[in-house]
């Protein structure tokens, strides 16, 4: 296998630019939402909204303003896009084997595979997934395994002009972000902190540097492998099947000893 | 902040064909484990009514993978569960709730249709010679391990919803087994209905009386769930919190409740009122469960 590679994307460099989403529409061939339709969202400079299955990248806007302008003011931008989990939701739980773990450790679905059960989309704990209106399949980033198979950088990475999106393998890219973390802590940033460490997943194959709590950008705290609950639910579903097949016999025991008593009593009679 | 890390999920559009086999999917096993617990531990004056069980598994059975099947957005793909199109070996991934239930709706669909033709077999002259799969040991073994993936597809439907990371479903462990109950409580009310109608009174009383036992266990496991909801019970502070209380709860789990153990509320048609209450109730959790959780 070759060696895990991602993405690690510093939010404190992105300008919100854009250039990866546009990058990742044109190499993959991504259809544009209601035929090009300019429609605006009414959220910040956000138009892209959500990652789906026609944006495999999107560039998040939060702007944290006071009402009256006074107090602290930040606008922080981050280009989103699929986490590469090393523990991977949406892999478990396929039922055709479409989703696949690929020999960089990152997860591809396969488009001729997919026959859009759509379990995948509600196991995704970072909403990455959903249906291509146009192939009718589940897709998401592949983190341009077509370019890393012919020793290219992913399309956003490529395009990305302040290095906010940076790619290679995983153990370099960590490296980079710790380094960059203590610099920005030094500089007197002290919130800066990883997002997608061991501890998420078992590692984020793409993750971040963040200065905010994870909910601020539309991550989940402790995202979760939706099999974790697998055990619990199947145990009460068990205990509720037991449970039926116990008052049923115990009815029919009833049944049995009424029928009894009034046969004894017939016979007193 | 979103009261858990589930809302910042998307929504997998499992809509109304999705409700619709969690409805006939419950009756169809609820029927079928009614049946096969008759043929094992019943008396042989029960066996109409476990026939009457097989009769409703079967075409309440053969809805589930047309719909399950259509609602996929590549139909032609649907074998694409069981089979590796790459390589056409077997795929069964038991981790995956929706892989196991592929397996297990096909090991339920070939036993319920072993147990129907037993049935139709021992009732209609053109297929007496199918009546063997239907008597004696043969039938006993065939309810028996019928039975087994009875109870699953009951409850797998639920756990389905829980392995995944969306509001709600994946916010409780209880759906399992409330879905399992609610399946259970459906199929018992409908055999009751037609068992009436039939006259086959100890086993509708049976039946009526199982029937009661497993809807007050319904309201409990209910309970559990909207406690175990936590924060995100919020979900249900909307017109589907309403249905719930009023369309689930009142309606198809106090009143039927009620009118067992007050007969005479329903007047002469009693029973079919309390069935179709019941049935009512049954499909309505499964919108409430399905479609809060998608406008979430």
């Amino acid at each position: 296998m070759a060696e895990p590679m991602g993405f690690y994307t510093d939010t404190t460099v992105c300008i919100g630019c854009k250039a990866c989403e546009v990058a990742c529409k044109e190499w993959n061939q991504l259809p544009a939402t209601n035929g090009g339709a300019n429609t605006l969202s009414g959220n910040s400079y956000d138009n892209t909204r959500k990652l789906d299955g026609e944006h495999w990248r999107h560039v998040k806007f939060i702007e944290q303003f006071t009402d009256d302008r006074t107090g602290e003011a930040r606008w922080l931008m981050m280009s989103d896009v699929c986490k590469h989990c090393v523990q991977a939701g949406c892999l478990e739980v396929c039922p055709t084997g479409a989703i696949i773990r690929t020999e960089f450790d990152t997860v591809v679905i396969q488009a001729d595979t997919c026959n859009g059960c759509r379990d995948c989309i509600a196991a995704c704990p970072f909403g990455v997934i959903d249906i291509n209106p146009v192939t009718h399949t589940a897709q998401k980033c592949t983190l341009c395994y077509d370019r890393m198979k012919s020793n290219l950088m992913p399309a956003c990475a490529q395009a990305c002009p302040t290095a906010s999106i940076q790619f290679g393998p995983i153990a370099d890219l960590r490296k980079r972000a710790d380094e960059r973390v203590k610099t920005l802590h030094e500089r007197g940033e002290k919130r800066a902190y990883i997002y997608g460490d061991e501890n998420i997943l078992g590692g984020l194959n793409s993750f971040y540097l963040l200065v905010d709590k994870p909910q601020v950008y539309g991550l989940p705290e402790r995202p979760q492998l939706p099999t974790k609950r697998l055990p619990a639910s199947s145990l009460m579903s068990a205990i509720g099947a037991g449970a039926v097949g116990l008052l049923a016999l115990l009815g029919l025991r009833m049944r049995r000893e009424g029928e009894t008593e009034a046969d004894a009593a017939a016979g007193e009679k | 902040m979103p009261p858990s890390d589930t809302f910042f999920t998307l929504r997998p559009h499992w809509d109304w064909l999705i409700v619709l086999y969690f409805f006939f999917g419950g009756i169809s096993a609820g029927s079928y484990m009614f049946a096969a617990i008759l043929d094992l531990f019943g008396r042989p004056s029960d066996r109409p009514m476990a026939r009457l069980g097989y009769f409703v598994a079967f075409p309440t059975m053969l809805v589930c993978p047309l719909l399950l099947t259509v609602d996929l957005t590549h139909p032609e793909r649907f074998w694409h569960m069981i089979l590796q199109n790459h390589t056409m070996q077997p795929i069964f991934k038991p981790y995956s709730p929706m892989s196991v239930g592929a397996w297990g709706l096909l090991l339920f669909g070939f036993f319920v249709t072993l147990s129907f033709l037993g049935a139709l077999g021992e009732t209609r002259t053109g297929w007496r010679s199918f009546a063997g799969l239907g008597r004696g040991t043969l039938g006993k073994v065939i309810a028996a391990i019928g039975g087994i993936p009875a109870f699953f597809i009951a409850g797998y439907t639920g756990v389905l919803l829980s392995t995944t990371n969306r509001p709600l479903w994946a916010d409780t462990p209880m759906l399992g087994a409330l879905f399992l109950l609610s399946g259970a409580s459906t199929a018992a009310a409908l055999l009751a209905w037609l068992g009436h109608r039939r006259a086959l009174p100890a086993s509708v009383s049976w039946i009526r009386r199982v029937d009661t036992w497993i809807i007050l266990l319904e309201i409990v496991v209910l309970i559990v769930t909207v406690i175990t909801l936590g924060g995100v019970a919020r979900l249900w502070m909307s017109g589907w919190g309403l249905l719930l209380l009023v369309g689930v709860v009142l309606f198809g789990l106090l009143v039927p409740l009620f009118m067992h153990y007050r007969p005479a509320f329903g007047g002469p048609n009693g029973v079919a009122i309390a069935a179709a209450l019941v049935i009512l109730g049954g499909f309505l959790l499964r919108v409430v469960v399905i479609f809060s959780s998608e406008a979430a």
